[in-house]
């Protein structure tokens, strides 16, 4: 389904603010499949996820998407195969617009928008169901505009929205980071709902390492722009929360002999 | 009489203008200086069509479409080539200018001997009135002459704008503001916003264009000079306009921004009247922005510090 190969991207090359956010990485994912991506702050995960949705062209390496080359194609292109949602609830959603315009906006994800009117009766009347059915009593301001709604609601509206058409591949940035606790497990179980039911190709980005164990079924960390761990089937469904935390300090030492390796190698023979 | 009629014309003809200045300050947050010189060019093109004997609405549409074309160039020096939406906008006006004086091929071309849209709606309104120049309206006595050009005109903008009202609530149309508002998420539904914001422009400037057509039909010339300041003219008129309405929803925003034109140039109307220097309109006009500008600030401040206190 979604095959990135050997993809480097270095930010600000040739400055001093030279920043090698991805170095060589891969990844294979089989349809269907649920990956979760965890990693310290920097390590290339959001970056990950964004070359993948074309937000930049890579340096090197290869995208496949659905069977088809897509590294070179620009974002608005992919998004025809992909749904996102961001870490920023604002970034989803269009504020000035209603709730049924953002809507519609969606219902034509990666299609060619022409003079039709966007608000067909059929398609408002499915709105309904779905805004119901996300239990937020949104179903009867369908007219008022996103921007007066909460992170939370304009979050579930925006994951509705990425899967409103069926995608091949959906995106989640740490999409429950910016929302109040309540609101980010109501999130949450409309994810998991969502996913289920469409059968989707999911990657995924969290900070929380309670999400990272009970969700999906395949979980990657990443460091300094590579991969280094990938638990998949059993390996994955034992894993907990501190065995996570317990990887992240193994990392952290790791990180600290080096440096002070370095140090030591620096004040006896330089 | 005649003068309060004269004054919502112009209102009215403006009134295009301030919603092709709303598509883009508005819609687009796209601070489009091209209509100072896309005003000009609609009036330019209009004027020399008609003088060849081209129809009115034929040469009317035709500066619609010209002032598109001048729209995508700046939408196109912006999004293709990456260059400051407000330098883009500057050098389409400046290039504009010579096009224009090439277009007349003089700084001004009079149109008083020749049929516009003003001489034929005057004609159908006396027809209507069964030949006479001059009836009663509440006990003003009206010119018919000068009511059946307003009459038109409310058509022609009553038209517009359910038109623009039309076109952006189609899927297109929402694509366009969606793009104004959040280009992160429009892009993530598949929208190449470079060209929605060519297009969006393309939009903006046919209408300040159609606007400087019928302004040089109604006045009777083009003048390369008409459109110095028409953009801070039509900023005004969308900020008096959503003062006036207070919402920000979209039928609401079209109104106001007519509404808002009409009632700034009755203001300047008066004003003139009053014994204002001509000389000094576009001073006032910039004054008057730039406080419309910094007073919500204020307020804002003020009711801040007044929930400290």
């Amino acid at each position: 389904m979604l095959e990135v190969q050997s993809v480097s991207k270095t930010f600000n090359a040739g400055t001093p603010n030279e920043v090698r956010s991805l170095r060589g990485v891969d990844l294979q994912m089989a349809a269907g499949s649920w990956v979760i991506i965890i990693g310290t702050n920097g390590s290339g995960k959001s970056t990950l996820l964004n070359a993948v949705a074309g937000t930049f062209p890579v340096d090197e390496g290869k995208i496949r998407l659905a069977g088809r080359d897509v590294t070179r194609w620009p974002e608005h292109a992919r998004a025809d195969l992909i749904g996102r949602v961001f870490q920023n609830p604002f970034s989803g959603t269009s504020p000035s617009l209603t709730i049924q315009e953002n809507l519609s906006l969606a219902a034509l994800r990666g299609r060619a928008r022409g003079l039709g009117w966007g608000l067909k009766g059929s398609l408002v009347a499915r709105m309904r169901d779905e805004v119901a059915r996300l239990n937020m009593g949104l179903e009867d301001r369908l007219h008022n505009a996103i921007g007066s709604l909460s992170g939370g609601q304009r979050q579930a509206l925006t994951l509705l929205m990425a899967t409103w058409l069926r995608p091949e591949l959906l995106l989640l940035d740490e999409h429950t980071a910016a929302l109040d606790p309540k609101s980010a497990d109501l999130v949450i179980e409309l994810t998991e709902r969502v996913i289920a039911h469409d059968e989707l190709t999911t990657l995924m980005v969290t900070h929380s390492m309670h999400q990272a164990a009970s969700l999906g079924d395949r979980l990657i960390m990443m460091h300094r722009g590579q991969i280094i761990h990938d638990f998949q089937g059993a390996e994955k469904r034992r894993l907990r929360p501190d065995d996570l935390l317990a990887r992240f300090e193994e990392v952290r030492r790791a990180e600290q002999l080096d440096e002070s390796a370095a140090q030591m190698l620096v004040e006896n023979y330089v | 009489m005649s003068l309060l009629i004269g004054t919502f014309t112009i209102g009215f003809i403006l009134s295009l203008l301030a919603l092709g200045v709303f598509i883009s300050f508005r819609i687009f947050a796209f601070p489009d200086i091209t209509a100072d010189g896309s005003i000009t060019l609609g009036a330019c093109v209009a004027a020399i069509l008609l003088v060849h004997g081209v129809t009115p609405p034929l040469a009317s549409v035709a500066a619609f479409l010209a002032g598109m074309l001048a729209g995508a160039c700046t939408g196109t020096l912006h999004t293709r080539f990456k260059i400051n939406s407000l330098l883009s906008g500057i050098l389409v006006m400046t290039a504009l200018y010579s096009i224009n004086l090439h277009i007349m091929g003089k700084s001004n071309v009079p149109l008083l001997s020749v049929n516009t849209l003003a001489t034929q709606s005057e004609r159908i309104g006396v027809k209507l009135m069964r030949g006479a120049t001059r009836f009663n309206l509440a006990g003003w006595d009206v010119s018919v002459r000068d009511a059946s050009v307003l009459g038109a005109i409310v058509l022609a903008v009553v038209l517009t704008g359910g038109l623009l009202y039309w076109f952006l609530r189609t899927n297109l149309g929402m694509a366009m503001r969606a793009t104004g508002d959040n280009v992160q998420m429009i892009r993530a539904l598949g929208v190449n916003d470079g060209n929605m914001i060519i297009f969006g422009l393309a939009i903006s400037n046919g209408l300040v264009a159609l606007s400087g057509a019928l302004l040089a039909q109604y006045q009777g010339f083009a003048d390369v000079g008409m459109g110095i300041g028409m953009v801070v003219w039509g900023l005004a008129s969308v900020i008096i306009g959503e003062a006036l309405t207070g919402t920000n929803q979209l039928g609401m925003t079209i109104i106001g921004a007519v509404m808002g034109s009409l009632l700034f140039r009755l203001l300047v109307a008066v004003a003139l009247r009053w014994g204002l220097s001509p000389n000094d309109l576009k001073l006032i006009t910039a004054a008057f922005v730039f406080c419309a500008l910094i007073v919500p600030q204020f307020l804002r401040k003020g009711r801040q510090r007044s929930a400290h206190a």
